[in-house]
């Protein structure tokens, strides 16, 4: 009801503005009101905020409400919300989903006004942009940030084990044993005896602390579980990326891989699958469970600030073809097909875009904004907190990059390889099992 | 729950609904009653009967919720015939249901007779109640953390006591029968004051005359207290067994259908089908079966137990 009569009011005031000084362009005019905004991550809520505030006050006509939602809700929230017509203008959206959600028409493509507005694609990180390209070659999202894959370390572990930093920064692995990668984990386990992972009588079914924490089997993506080793190999999700119709989950390297992931847990240098349902691995890490974390980027803020605990990042290990590997993922502002606000959505999008907000995103040292100078920015800020950020930072100057798989039915991909992958790495199916579960994947798009 | 103690309360309207077979004698009667009927009947009719059909209808169709309905016939029926997954969660939920009904019954049924017996004070009796009337999400949430592998105080416990700690959500062995406890625990109360209600409906005079032919108490429980409990019984079986059926929430919010397929129950299956895969006719296509099964299984129970005739007449 109040959304009716706010839509019947600006409707009126348009007409009003229209008819009292024609001239002008319709757009101006129209971007009035107020405009709603979601977002899942709390910890961006305040640079959003305050994103927010500077844009009213560039921009008196038009206020931003923000809703945050937990990432649980997120997305089936959002859908009724398409359904029942109550979705928000402008929302943070997710490769993951995206194509779907262009698909069923539910996003509103935005080619004219990046061209009308002179978006400067370039200015953004390699690729984010084109991200947002949907299969129909038309835009939906103006890129906002993006992470990548690091190894958080504890500093106290490595130093009583008498593994350095520089070490860590050298580290290389490969599918058959493991390389430094392995020798460094298997270093830093340590049993309840006090024996290390490769001292002779380690006890690995009373193990103190993990060389490796594990998140989980990773589902589809592996993001921050094994894809930072998997695609080291010249292994790929999927035959092209974006809009790939085939997964590889059948690759004897890709399975070759996760046999030797899964085979940590059983050497007892990371804990088993099933001990980690429940507590975060950030928590356990905390809590002195595990020495080394592989996580991803947006994590620094909560590794970082743990009391009591000195972390340091260090990049992901060289694989087989000599190069470093990470999932490059982005998210993008998104404006809803359905809203009756298109032009203050469209400007909102483009200030979210723009270097105003995305400094202030940067200066919050919360997570890398899209765009190439505001990176460095976030980068600054986070050394000004004493935080080494370039692990994450080198996989985008280096080109090591990869990006998250874009394909579609995504979430029926996850459906069926979430058990599947969490088989293997508990150890419950062998890895050469993938080959079913990926026949399975592939009959989604045929 | 709610739905079937709705049923069986809207089944003796229905049947006493049509008037009386001499013809209306008075067209006034007629009028009054559907408008005292009208409220129910409205709310029957919008929140149960539409909703069912159109269930069932989308059963039949491919639909994602943000298109159209697109009809295919029985393809749904024939995938699930052939998903390995459905299969699973049917045997999934019934280890959970069996679980679930052989624990509480028998739980509550003792705590039924202490209440009876011993238990007098409406305080304590009170207590009993007490989990039942937490959020079901809550409770999981409490058991999720006091179980959990790492850092649970209940695997302190087990510690302490010089026993291998126990991965009670994570391992494929206990996650099934860990959620059958969580919810033994909430529901048994409930379910025992259910049955205590019945033994107060069982006339003192029985046991007198019990007492006077010399029965021990055990004699006592097994010839009169169980048999004339029968229909009570069979009305909390009935209930519970559907309410076991239906687990979801404490799935959802701890385990999500893991370990491996091991929780996958056959609502969190809807569940993830339709809300998460946006497959909703496939979703609707799976509720039409449980709701197939529940309606056998109910229609077994009443029969083959007698639930609607008392030993008491």
């Amino acid at each position: 009801m109040k959304k009716t009569l706010g839509a019947v009011a600006v409707a009126a005031a348009v007409a009003l503005s229209m008819s009292a000084c024609s001239g002008s362009s319709s757009s101006a005019e129209a971007a009035k009101g107020e405009i709603s905004y979601w977002l899942w991550d709390a910890n961006q809520l305040p640079a959003y905020q305050q994103c927010a505030d500077d844009f009213t006050k560039a921009n008196p006509d038009v206020t931003v409400k923000i809703t945050q939602r937990g990432w649980d809700d997120y997305w089936s929230t959002l859908t009724n919300g398409f359904v029942g017509g109550t979705a928000p203008d402008v929302f943070t959206n997710h490769l993951g989903r995206y194509g779907e959600l262009a698909e069923n028409k539910q996003l509103l493509a935005i080619d004219e006004a990046v061209e009308k507005d002179n978006v400067d694609l370039t200015a953004y990180n390699e690729g984010l942009a084109d991200l947002w390209v949907g299969q129909d070659g038309k835009r939906y999202g103006l890129p906002k940030d993006w992470d990548t894959i690091g190894l958080f370390y504890n500093k106290a572990m490595l130093a009583s084990a008498g593994v350095t930093e520089e070490q860590m920064k050298t580290l290389s692995w490969n599918p058959e044993d493991g390389g430094t990668y392995e020798d460094v984990i298997a270093h830093l386990t340590v049993d309840k005896s006090g024996k290390r992972g490769d001292e002779a009588g380690f006890d690995k079914n009373n193990v103190a602390v993990y060389g490796l924490g594990l998140n989980g089997g990773g589902d589809s993506s592996g993001q921050t579980e094994w894809s930072y080793l998997t695609n080291t190999t010249g292994w790929s999700h999927t035959d092209k990326n974006p809009w790939g119709t085939k997964y590889n989950y059948d690759d004897p390297k890709f399975q070759e891989s996760m046999e030797w992931f899964a085979a940590l847990a059983e050497k007892g240098y990371m804990p088993k699958l099933e001990t980690t349902v429940g507590a975060a691995m950030a928590d356990t890490f905390a809590a002195g469970k595990s020495a080394i974390n592989a996580h991803g980027s947006w994590m620094t803020g909560q590794y970082t600030g743990y009391k009591g605990i000195e972390v340091g990042i260090a990049p992901t290990p060289v694989g087989p073809e000599g190069e470093r590997a990470s999932m490059f993922n982005g998210l993008a502002d998104s404006i809803w097909a359905g809203t009756k606000k298109k032009d203050a959505s469209i400007k909102w999008v483009e200030y979210l875009a723009s270097a105003e907000c995305q400094d202030v995103v940067a200066s919050k040292a919360v997570v890398f904004p899209a765009l190439k100078a505001s990176s460095d920015k976030a980068a600054e800020a986070f050394k000004a907190k004493g935080v080494d950020v370039s692990a994450f930072t080198e996989h985008v100057k280096n080109k090591t990059t990869f990006l998250y798989p874009i394909t579609d039915n995504t979430a029926k991909v996850k459906g069926i390889m979430e058990p599947a992958m969490d088989a293997v790495v508990s150890g419950k199916a062998p890895a050469s099992s993938l080959t079913q579960a990926n026949e399975q994947v592939n009959a989604l798009f045929k | 729950m709610t739905t079937l103690a709705k049923n069986t309360r809207v089944a003796p309207l229905e049947s006493g609904a049509p008037a009386p077979r001499g013809g209306f004698r008075r067209l006034g009667d007629l009028k009054i009653a559907l408008l005292f009927i009208a409220p129910a009947m409205i709310g029957f009719i919008v929140f149960y009967v539409v909703p069912t059909i159109r269930g069932v209808y989308l059963s039949f169709t491919e639909y994602n919720i943000l298109g159209d309905p697109e009809w295919v016939g029985v393809d749904n029926y024939t995938a699930i015939a052939k998903d390995p997954l459905f299969w699973n969660s049917l045997a999934v939920t019934g280890q959970y249901v069996f679980l679930n009904i052989v624990l509480q019954t028998a739980l509550a049924l003792g705590l039924a007779l202490l209440m009876n017996k011993v238990a007098k004070s409406t305080l304590i009796r009170g207590a009993l109640l007490l989990p039942w009337m937490m959020s079901n999400i809550i409770a999981a949430l409490l058991w999720f953390w006091m179980l959990d592998y790492q850092i649970g105080v209940v695997n302190q416990f087990i510690e302490w006591a010089g026993l291998p700690r126990v991965a009670f959500f994570g391992s494929e062995e206990w996650a099934i029968p860990t959620q059958a406890i969580i919810n033994t625990w909430r529901h048994m109360g409930y379910t025992a004051l259910l049955i205590f209600a019945g033994m107060q409906a069982i006339p003192g005079h029985v046991y007198e005359v019990a007492k006077l032919d010399g029965a021990s108490p055990f004699q006592t429980f097994c010839k009169i207290t169980l048999p004339l409990l029968r229909p009570v019984l069979v009305m909390v079986l009935v209930v519970t067994v559907i309410g076991s059926f239906q687990v979801f929430d404490t799935v959802s919010v701890t385990t999500g259908g893991g370990p491996v397929n091991a929780t996958r129950v056959i609502q969190y299956y809807i569940y993830q089908r339709a809300f998460t895969e946006s497959d909703f006719g496939y979703g609707s296509a799976i509720a039409v079966i449980l709701f197939l099964i529940l309606a056998l299984v109910a229609f077994i129970q009443m029969k083959f137990l007698k639930g609607n005739e008392s030993d008491l007449d």
